[in-house]
């Protein structure tokens, strides 16, 4: 019982990455019908970011609280982000918004491995520590232990959600994104300007991703060039299970996926007599996916779209 | 005239790319080497052109099939087995060095089953929701393919298999430098030519299906499924034919860049290499034959070659931009860069859809006046001069 409890603890932090990461991809494919390839890379930017504004505040300004370095380093890293997102759109998606669907799929194919490239030549390839900043008392939950990073990740992930909710139900910008996914001809007839609605899309899934980030390498301690790949294909796959294009169908898929995964990889060796241990984790994602799909061609709670592909 | 222009247009690309190796021979068998892994990528582009270009099924997991190609070919063909299994040793005590005509057949086949298998319960999926299924398809194999180590040891786990036989047929080692007198051909051109003849048969399929009536009805999928259910197209079976034929071709490509390396491991099977086919596919020119082969040597080729030419920049930057590098980044502003100066890619198809007016065209001709009308029906004696000249074709 009580390794379950810490699967679920295990799985619900992952699974709440998951679930900001998926954000990001769902956003942008509800607008433009556009898988962004790079958003794993824009949330390895935020992460590496932030380890370098960490190492930097540390060494200039010794004895500031874990607490406060990690905000600034988180809002420093989410500015980079954002501008980093909006770039891409900008420079590889936008003049290709009317070509053939492949074409824009194959740039931000090309931009992930471009800004893989460039963080390696920056950062140079090597596996950096990530600086725990926050104690390392863990806190006892029932039979399981918590730590306070996860404490945070669970906390930031939960208010990234209400902001992001609130966001997009309550406010013009919000009615606007949701407007132009709807149609975005008659949306401009409306008199909302889609270039725009897409680039605060991007830059609001950039957020989400640096956050996504910074979280990821404190649960890890690790940050490097290609961390961004599996979280970001993982997510991905998150945000189809949950049905592409529908933001709470994205944060359900994201957390299931966590749970699925950590459940899974806890008991995986127990049920098949060790014949499958742990380390096929990775495909349990796929796996589910796969048999969701076949089932449930639209995701969880996607609607019917109708062939838009 | 035309055609003898034709014919020796064809003779001299036949004569330079027999001759090619010979020449790169002599500078050195790592540029042979090069045009080799550049062979292979185009019989891995042409085959994921008729699950992409032709049926128009973005497939993001095209590596698993090189993967299964590779490993078949790898336990075939070395004493992995045998060494594992003393029932395998007691079958065969010489071990098995099984040879080429059986090989490709069987990569083939299997591959195809693969596909099949793959292309079975994602037949109610499209577009995106397949690219993930997919890629998710290709993860799984290589997970599998890194773990199966334990509990019996079929693939050796994350260190592969090493110690493969050479491709060996009618007496001929691929392994070993063929001499002809005092002049004597490498191994790896004679595997150039192993793999041209692949090429050249896969490009002659793919060519001959492309016209055919399946062709056909993969691009009447491409453009529109329920429409081209309702002209009486069974689509299930063409996606599951499109799928087995694109997989088989995969296949026989992995079982033959097993023989040309002589060691598998699960790392060559990568996401990154299904993307990079796919990139390979749209760069050149979806659907279109020579735009595929132009996309492939392009991406396959040029960065290798740039590595030789990268040494100097590298001491330049002090090791920051070493070979491997650079070679990424080459190719990821290749793939961005291509895309936004030609987004239907560097050699497309002539002719697109319907609706696309050719520059120098007559203007449309006013709705009922002339209809189009099918290729091999003469042209009526009322049709507007220039509008029958205007080719035909079901071509993307």
């Amino acid at each position: 019982m009580d390794i379950l409890l810490q699967q679920i603890i295990n799985g619900l932090v992952l699974g709440s990455m998951y679930a900001l990461i998926a954000l990001g991809y769902t956003m942008v494919y509800g607008i433009i019908n556009l898988i962004n390839f790079a958003h794993g890379e824009v949330l390895m930017v935020g992460a590496l970011t932030s380890w370098t504004i960490i190492g930097w505040m540390q060494t200039a300004m010794p004895g500031t609280p874990g607490w406060i370095i990690l905000i600034i380093a988180l809002i420093i890293a989410c500015v980079v982000a954002a501008t980093l997102n909006f770039t891409i759109e900008k420079v590889a998606y936008r003049p290709l918004r009317n070509s053939p669907k492949l074409a824009p799929l194959i740039t931000a194919i090309g931009m992930s491995i471009l800004l893989q490239t460039i963080a390696m030549i920056i950062w140079k390839p090597t596996n950096k520590a990530y600086p725990n900043l926050l104690s390392t008392t863990p806190i006892q939950v029932g039979g399981a232990v918590i730590s306070p990073t996860q404490v945070m990740i669970l906390s930031v992930t939960a208010f990234c959600l209400v902001v992001l909710m609130w966001l997009v139900n309550y406010t013009k910008l919000g009615r606007a994104m949701r407007a132009t996914a709807e149609n975005p001809r008659v949306a401009a007839l409306m008199g909302i300007r889609p270039d725009m609605v897409i680039s605060a899309t991007f830059i609001i899934g950039a957020v989400l991703a640096a956050v996504a980030g910074v979280m990821y390498a404190s649960n890890y301690g690790i940050a490097q060039h290609a961390m961004g790949f599996i979280p970001g294909l993982k997510a991905f796959t998150a945000a189809v299970f949950g049905g592409i294009g529908n933001l709470a169908g994205a944060v359900v898929g994201g957390i299931l996926l966590g749970l699925i995964e950590a459940i899974g990889s806890g008991y995986i060796g127990a049920l098949t007599g060790d014949i499958l241990g742990s380390h096929y984790s990775d495909i349990f994602a796929f796996i589910v996916l796969i048999i969701m799909l076949t089932l449930r061609p639209s995701g969880l709670l996607g609607e019917r779209v109708a062939d838009r592909a | 005239m035309q055609d003898t222009k034709k014919i020796v247009s064809i003779a001299i690309a036949a004569i330079g790319l027999l001759a090619l190796p010979l020449l790169l021979q002599s500078q050195g068998n790592a540029w042979v080497r090069i045009a080799d892994i550049a062979l292979l990528y185009v019989l891995l582009a042409l085959g994921l052109n008729i699950v992409v270009g032709y049926a128009g099924l973005l497939d993001l997991g095209y590596v698993a099939f090189f993967a299964i190609g590779a490993y078949m070919f790898a336990l075939l063909g070395s004493p992995h087995l045998t060494d594992t299994f003393p029932a395998m040793k007691a079958m065969f005590p010489n071990g098995m060095h099984s040879s080429l005509l059986l090989i490709i057949p069987a990569a083939f086949g299997l591959a195809a089953l693969f596909g099949v298998l793959l292309g079975a319960p994602t037949l109610k999926l499209r577009g995106d929701y397949l690219a993930i299924v997919t890629l998710g398809f290709g993860e799984i194999i290589r997970v599998f393919l890194n773990n199966l180590d334990h509990p019996f040891n079929l693939t050796n786990g994350p260190k592969g298999i090493t110690a493969i036989d050479p491709v060996h047929f009618w007496g001929l080692n691929l392994g070993k430098a063929f001499k002809i007198g005092s002049y004597s051909i490498s191994s790896v051109s004679l595997y150039y030519y192993l793999f041209l003849a692949l090429v050249l048969i896969t490009i002659l399929i793919s060519h001959r299906l492309q016209l055919s009536r399946i062709g056909r009805a993969w691009m009447a999928i491409r453009e529109d499924e329920i429409a081209a259910k309702a002209m009486g197209i069974n689509t299930r079976n063409m996606k599951l034919l499109a799928f087995g034929m694109g997989a088989s071709f995969g296949g026989v490509s992995g079982a033959m860049f097993a023989a040309f390396q002589g060691f598998v491991s699960p790392e060559s099977f990568s996401l990154m290499e299904s993307v990079m086919i796919v990139a390979m596919v749209v760069l050149g020119g979806i659907g279109h034959l020579p735009g595929v082969i132009l996309g492939a040597v392009l991406l396959a080729a040029l960065p290798e070659v740039l590595r030789y030419v990268a040494a100097p920049l590298q001491a330049m930057t002090d090791g920051r931009l070493d070979a491997s590098i650079l070679r990424q980044l080459f190719i990821a502003l290749a793939m961005i860069i291509i895309m936004l100066v030609r987004p239907r890619g560097l050699w497309p198809t002539p002719e697109h859809g319907k609706s696309l007016q050719r520059k120098g065209a007559p203007p449309a001709p006013v709705p009922g006046s002339t209809q189009a009308h099918a290729p091999g029906v003469p042209t009526p004696a009322d049709e507007i001069a220039g509008e029958a000249s205007r080719p035909m074709s079901i071509n993307p």
